[in-house]
């Protein structure tokens, strides 16, 4: 039995980490996070969970704390947004380095400077090679499938790799939204219990964590072994993703599509832009215009060859980037990794790329609709110059 | 609670000879003092701040830790072991751990006096039953001997070298285990390796509060300090005798002199040992030595008052 409720994205995160009952959340305060830390504090004075709270005095600390507690062998979740994952930056890493299963939730916003406090994805994007899964979310349904979902993904032996769920700033975060949620304890049994495979309170093999590597050691082999369990993580995401449809009776894949498989163009989006574009796709096709649209749910691990067998038949694509790599003409990351996903392809559309809503700017079914308009130009007239673009910017 | 040597001899060691700290080096003799006043019947979980302890102790594959051990970064052994603390306290509540776990810090002065200085203070600020013990070298000494806010004044570090306009470093160090005490923990103490009764005893007390405890152990250096490596327990017991660095401790908020000092010595012997401080000898440098007594002597003025000596 599910309850249908309305609720704000960060009521969503923290209803699912009540369920969830993690042993340690160590956790700061930032705009637009700090709800999913009040209301989960909230929780902890009201006994409704068994979590050890630790309130930090930073972001920088509060992935170190969560480190050592999940070295120590229990489930551990926190939460950021913007400025405190860039503090986070050096431990993420460390995190992931030392196959610590650590499930947060980044709440996007911008990064400074100028300080802003509205969505984009520079948060994330700029910790893409940080050795995290990345998990999108459209909304706030999918923001909370998608926590309950990660604890098992980051937790199982073929990995062992910290997650990160992603949900737009204030557009998902702040926005009331229907959410239906699950039963506890189906939750519980979903999620089950941890199962480290070393814990710093192994009363009769006491670990050491995080030894030097000398100046011959085994780094190497450490990284190829985490890009392993990156790999692995694929087949896990997939299966936890249906599994979970057992319980909710929806599943997960890498990607959505919608209306793709007879299209020509398409759309190609992840977080709270989806649902714009999928009320331009339908507008369109009442147009008479053959366009779909690809939501991307999974940036990390990038799961490039399934992509390309999603878009191979489309003549040309929008692919749509809320963070940019400012890194010359190349474009955003998501316009990067797919363009180099197709090197190999055969068959391949153009991509176009467009940069949106950079700092929360507005991105509404007219520009939507619009990228499609310049993709469809530039593939019959060639009069688009270049591929990469800016959407809503004043010039 | 009487201290007998040998007793402790009889005790493991809680870090296995093997380790690959220079030999004469101040920190492991701090660390195994500390760690043979810790309860026998405890577990003990060792967070290690970057350092050349760190780095020197647990080179993979080898461990020469028989507590667990973790090295996260420079900055947050603080932050990590209270995860750890908190982790266990969650798992103890469960009933999925019997066992007495004890948690200690070991940082060098870089890791505590200056990049780990903000997670110290949230650690001692929340009150978790932790043990943090500086191994305080007064520089930073993995690195090859650069300036800490531990470092006196007139030291010649790689970043506070003597030249035409420089006589070392120009400013004074911090008093740590005095902001520490501020933070109004349990118990904070200052020692030194060369009276391990006295260090053994404090970490005795230390390990015995419920709740956050911090040490700051002078463990000199002859790499950094520029002494002959058989000398390193002379230093410490020239340090305290010249006064500038005191033992003490704070208990519950009471100050106490634990080191009666029956002769104090002036620093300028002390200073004369160091290589360190060779340049300070030299004629262009006049007057820095006598700065640097003023300052001992208004802290130690300042120490006995604040110890009900005076």
């Amino acid at each position: 039995m599910t309850k249908v409720a309305a609720m704000v994205g960060t009521d969503a995160i923290a209803e699912a980490m009540r369920q969830i009952n993690p042993d340690v959340v160590p956790a700061y305060p930032i705009t637009p996070q700090t709800s999913i830390v009040e209301t989960y504090a909230q929780m902890v004075a009201d006994k409704l969970v068994d979590t050890e709270m630790i309130n930090v005095e930073s972001e920088h600390s509060a992935l170190s704390a969560a480190i050592g507690a999940a070295a120590a062998g229990s489930r551990v979740m926190t939460a950021t947004s913007s400025q405190g994952l860039a503090l986070m930056w050096e431990m993420l890493y460390i995190a992931s380095g030392l196959r610590l299963p650590i499930v947060m939730t980044n709440v996007n916003r911008a990064l400074s400077a100028p300080v802003n406090i509205h969505c984009d994805h520079s948060d994330s994007m700029g910790a893409r090679d940080a050795g995290w899964i990345q998990l999108y979310s459209e909304d706030a349904q999918e923001a909370y499938d998608n926590i309950i979902q990660a604890v098992r993904i980051a937790e199982h032996p073929d990995v062992l790799l910290p997650v990160m769920v992603l949900m737009d700033g204030f557009i998902i975060s702040h926005s009331l939204g229907r959410v239906e949620l699950l039963e506890d304890q189906p939750v519980k049994n979903f999620v089950g219990t941890i199962q480290p495979p070393y814990s710093l309170l192994d009363t009769k093999n006491p670990p050491s964590f995080g030894a030097f590597d000398g100046l011959h050691g085994y780094y190497f082999e450490v990284k190829r072994a985490q890009a392993q369990g990156m790999l692995n993580a694929s087949a896990v995401i997939k299966k936890v993703g249906t599994e979970f449809a057992g319980i909710s009776g929806r599943s997960y894949d890498f990607f959505e599509t919608y209306r793709l498989e007879d299209a020509e163009y398409a759309i190609i989006a992840l977080g709270s832009a989806a649902g714009t574009a999928r009320t331009a796709v339908d507008e369109l096709r009442e147009q008479g215009e053959r366009v779909g649209l690809l939501k991307l749910r999974m940036f990390r691990p990038f799961p490039a060859q399934e992509l390309v067998d999603a878009l191979s038949h489309i003549k040309a694509a929008a692919v749509l980037d809320r963070s940019d790599t400012l890194a010359g003409s190349i474009g955003g990351p998501v316009f990067v990794e797919l363009r180099s996903a197709f090197y190999e392809a055969e068959k391949k559309p153009r991509l176009y790329n467009f940069i949106y809503g950079l700092g929360g700017r507005e991105l509404d079914i007219n520009m939507m609709k619009q990228t499609v308009e310049t993709i469809q130009t530039g593939m019959s007239d060639g009069v688009v110059q270049s591929s990469v673009a800016y959407l809503g910017v004043r010039e | 609670m009487a201290i007998k040597l040998s007793e402790i001899v009889k005790q493991k060691e809680l870090l296995a000879g093997g380790h690959r700290m220079c030999a004469g080096c101040g920190a492991p003799i701090a660390v195994r003092q500390v760690l043979h006043a810790a309860p026998q019947d405890a577990q003990i979980v060792v967070s290690g701040a970057t350092g050349c302890l760190a780095v020197s102790t647990a080179i993979y594959p080898y461990s020469a830790w028989q507590t667990s051990f973790i090295h996260s970064a420079f900055e947050n052994a603080s932050a990590t072991i209270s995860g750890i603390e908190a982790a266990y306290i969650a798992l103890k509540k469960q009933g999925k751990i019997g066992k007495d776990f004890r948690f200690v810090v070991f940082g060098g002065d870089g890791g505590t006096y200056d990049i780990g200085f903000q997670a110290l203070s949230g650690m001692l600020e929340r009150g978790h039953r932790v043990l943090y013990v500086c191994y305080n070298n007064e520089a930073y000494m993995n690195t090859g001997t650069q300036r800490s806010g531990a470092t006196p004044m007139g030291t010649w570090t790689t970043t506070s070298p003597y030249g035409k306009g420089s006589s070392g470093k120009t400013q004074n160090r911090k008093d740590l285990t005095a902001i520490a005490a501020a933070h109004n923990i349990p118990y904070v103490a200052q020692a030194a390796v060369h009276h391990w009764r006295d260090t053994v005893a404090k970490a005795q007390k230390a390990f015995a509060v419920d709740g956050p405890a911090f040490l700051n152990i002078l463990a000199p250096c002859h790499r950094g300090w520029r002494y002959p490596m058989e000398k390193t327990i002379e230093l410490s017991k020239m340090a305290t005798e010249a006064c500038i660095w005191p033992l003490y401790e704070v208990e519950n908020g009471e100050w106490r002199l634990t080191g009666k000092v029956q002769n104090k010595q002036e620093l300028r012997g002390y200073l004369k040992v160091q290589g360190r401080f060779s340049h300070l000898f030299k004629p262009e440098n006049e007057g820095v030595i006598e700065q640097m007594q003023e300052f001992v002597d208004q802290q130690w003025e300042a120490l006995l008052v604040r110890c009900g000596e005076k």
